[in-house]
């Protein structure tokens, strides 16, 4: 049992807080992603769950025991890092056994759990060859192999894959969610890629300067971000933002462009009378002709990915993105309509950002 | 940038041979000068073919320079110096690289600016401090008033004397108290990436372990580096072992020895300069450095072109 426990922690450098007041409760065998911008303090949480930073206030436990003023050895945790860090000077086969080494286990059953553990990341074969000699996903097995011998109560992720191309990216987040199943251990991943947190949480942490905005499972994210912040954050292309009201008794929102968007009614009995911004999910809209849709909008430009177009479109200087699988010829500054079906609307407090909920789903996603 | 023509070519290799024909010259007039009798060499002109002499000039250069128990001591002493070096250049740069502590850069500082002050500069003091080691803390303790102190209340008197004069430890210590080592490794500690260090922290490796599992493995070329150039150093010092060796039987350097075979009026009173000897025993004496810079070559240039990673 291995359940970590971050309790009220703060972790300043000189002057600069980076993280502040700070809770999270991780449950035993479970995979969670920390997801935040460069300098949100994710890495720095998760070295301070390691033991390699130490915390201005507040507790660490893991597996009940506080672990606040322990050595990253007494911690029982493995770690993976960005860089590999992988020992220059030593073959893979030392490299993977090298904890055990230190540990003063025995030769024999050394190269045996080697073995096995070199078997479960596909290096058999690389055993003697130094790190120079491997691909950037070598390494990174290698490095993952040597977390994963000393059979650590949490695992610890530092960005491994940032430096993969992205095929191999894809391969190594399946074979790292195919480890947890086998292995077991809790996770801690901390990444700056949206796609990594949605395909390896069972929960995901969302942070932004040096706090956490919501945490939740990547679906419960996706479809209810607590903050404005987390609505521009998670979803690719990004959500697009139009600030209204919703005057009071109309059940409608009224966009500071003067266009009217329907709502569902509950929705509009909790936003009733305030001032709102709407979010609006790229792949939720669909488009139309002009005075057909919803909304009317001008056209810019569209990225063709292939599987789907993304057009670009404006409202006055606010931009709205579409994202659809439909082909469509449209010249720039072309008006056109935009379909936006009531289930597709989520409304945040304009003063606080705050996803505003209506009571009957507020019960729904507390239970 | 690589020009490829066939003019430069020939300019360059030019340059290059006129380079290594100037420096190889003077040796080759040693060895030559080496081979004939002392009439032969104190004739003009200058012989430039070797003669028949050499081995007689080279067995009677041994025997007059006492150089069998003469090269043990200087081998003991450049040995010495070498693992003293390495030693010592190791660990000081390990504490100012990956401990945090308070006066670290001070410390660093004042190690540094003793690159400032070769042996030849602070030979004065140098020898008194090797006339008697303790000196220094005899020194404080009597500035501190505790020699006074003890001497008024228990009638004690603190004279604290090592001396290093005549002795292996004398002739090594000086030398391996600079700062040319100890900056060499933190130059390159610091290119060891913290993560390295954090991994081995995870690893359970404590720093004693990670010196040396991990750094001591990965400075090997420049231990090789270091320890030439220290070897060379060593193997060449004159004026140290000139001033503290004064037993000269027992504890003499190869270096010192061959300044006997060419007496001049100062130093030795005069004589007959046996430049024949003079010569074999050069060549003699330079081989051991030679000999280990031929060895440790391919270490350092794979060290400056392989970064092994």
């Amino acid at each position: 049992m291995a359940e970590i426990s971050i309790r009220n922690l703060s972790k300043s450098f000189g002057r600069t807080q980076v993280i502040e007041d700070v809770s999270l409760e991780i449950k035993n065998g479970e995979f969670v992603v920390i997801l935040g911008p460069s300098g949100c303090g994710k890495s720095t949480l998760l070295r301070c769950i390691a033991g390699l930073e130490t915390i201005g206030s507040g507790d660490i436990a893991i597996a009940g025991r506080i672990v606040n003023d322990l050595e990253p050895r007494e911690r029982g945790c493995a770690m993976v890092f960005q860089n590999y860090a992988l020992y220059p000077h030593m073959s893979v086969a030392e490299n993977i056994g090298y904890a055990l080494k230190v540990a003063g286990v025995p030769r024999s059953e050394r190269d045996a759990r080697v073995r096995v553990t070199a078997a479960l990341v596909d290096l058999t074969a690389y055993l003697d060859r130094r790190p120079g000699q491997l691909s950037g996903g070598q390494r990174q097995r290698v490095a993952m192999a040597r977390a994963i011998i000393r059979e650590p109560k949490v695992f610890l992720f530092d960005e491994p894959l940032s430096n993969l191309d992205a095929k191999l990216r894809v391969q190594m987040r399946h074979e790292i969610r195919r480890i947890h199943a086998r292995v077991g251990a809790t996770s801690v991943f901390v990444t700056h890629d949206q796609h990594e947190g949605m395909t390896l949480a069972d929960r995901l942490v969302i942070m932004n300067n040096g706090t956490i905005e919501q945490v939740g499972t990547p679906e419960e994210i996706y479809e209810r971000p607590a903050t404005l912040y987390v609505a521009g954050f998670i979803g690719s292309p990004p959500m697009s933002f139009l600030p209204g009201r919703v005057p009071a008794g109309q059940g409608r929102l009224l966009l500071d462009s003067g266009q009217l968007l329907p709502l569902p009614r509950d929705l509009a009995r909790a936003a009733d009378g305030q001032l709102v911004v709407a979010g609006l999910r790229p792949e939720r809209l669909k488009l139309a002709e002009a005075g057909r849709g919803t909304l009317d909008a001008v056209f810019d430009f569209a990225e063709d990915l292939g599987a789907q177009r993304i057009f670009h479109l404006r409202i006055e200087d606010l931009t709205l993105t579409v994202a659809s699988p439909a082909k469509a010829d449209l010249a720039e500054g072309e008006t056109l309509g935009v379909e936006v079906s009531a289930g597709a609307v989520q409304l945040f407090d304009a003063g606080s950002g705050r996803l505003i909920v209506p009571e009957v789903s507020r019960e729904f996603a507390s239970a | 940038m690589i020009e490829r023509t066939p003019i430069l070519n020939i300019v360059t290799h030019a340059i290059l041979i006129s380079g290594v024909a100037l420096i190889l010259f003077p040796v080759w007039i040693a060895f030559v000068a080496a081979t004939h009798t002392i009439t032969a060499v104190n004739t003009a002109p200058v012989e430039l073919w070797p003669g028949d002499q050499f081995w007689v000039n080279l067995q009677a250069a041994w025997s007059q320079s006492d150089f069998g128990p003469k090269f043990i001591n200087t081998l003991i002493v450049a040995v010495g110096v070498v693992a003293g070096k390495v030693t010592l250049a190791c660990i000081t740069a390990f504490s100012i690289v990956f401990f945090n502590y308070r006066g670290r850069m001070v410390i660093f500082w004042a190690i540094f600016i003793t690159l400032m002050l070769p042996l030849e500069v602070r030979i004065v003091p140098t020898y008194a401090v090797a006339a008697n080691a303790l000196s220094p803390f005899q020194a404080i303790l009597d500035a501190v008033g505790i020699t006074h102190l003890l001497d008024a209340l228990a009638g004690i008197e603190i004279a604290l004397e090592w001396n290093l004069l005549n002795s292996y430890t004398g002739l090594i210590l000086p030398l391996v108290a600079t700062a040319t080592g100890t900056f060499l490794y933190r130059q390159f500690f610091l290119t060891i990436p913290d993560e390295l260090v954090e991994a081995a922290r995870m690893d359970g490796s404590g720093p004693l372990r990670f010196l040396w599992d991990v750094l001591i493995p990965l400075s090997k070329t420049n231990i090789a580096a270091l320890s030439t150039i220290m070897f060379v150093y060593a193997w060449n010092q004159y004026l140290w072992p000139l001033l503290v060796i004064t037993d000269r039987a027992t504890y003499g350097m190869v270096v010192v020895q061959l300044s006997d075979l060419v007496p001049d009026q100062l130093t030795t009173g005069g004589g007959t300069p046996t430049w024949h000897y003079a010569m074999a025993a050069t060549l003699v004496v330079m081989l051991p450095p030679i000999a280990v810079v031929i060895l440790m070559q391919r270490w350092f240039v794979r060290g400056l072109i392989n970064t092994d990673k």
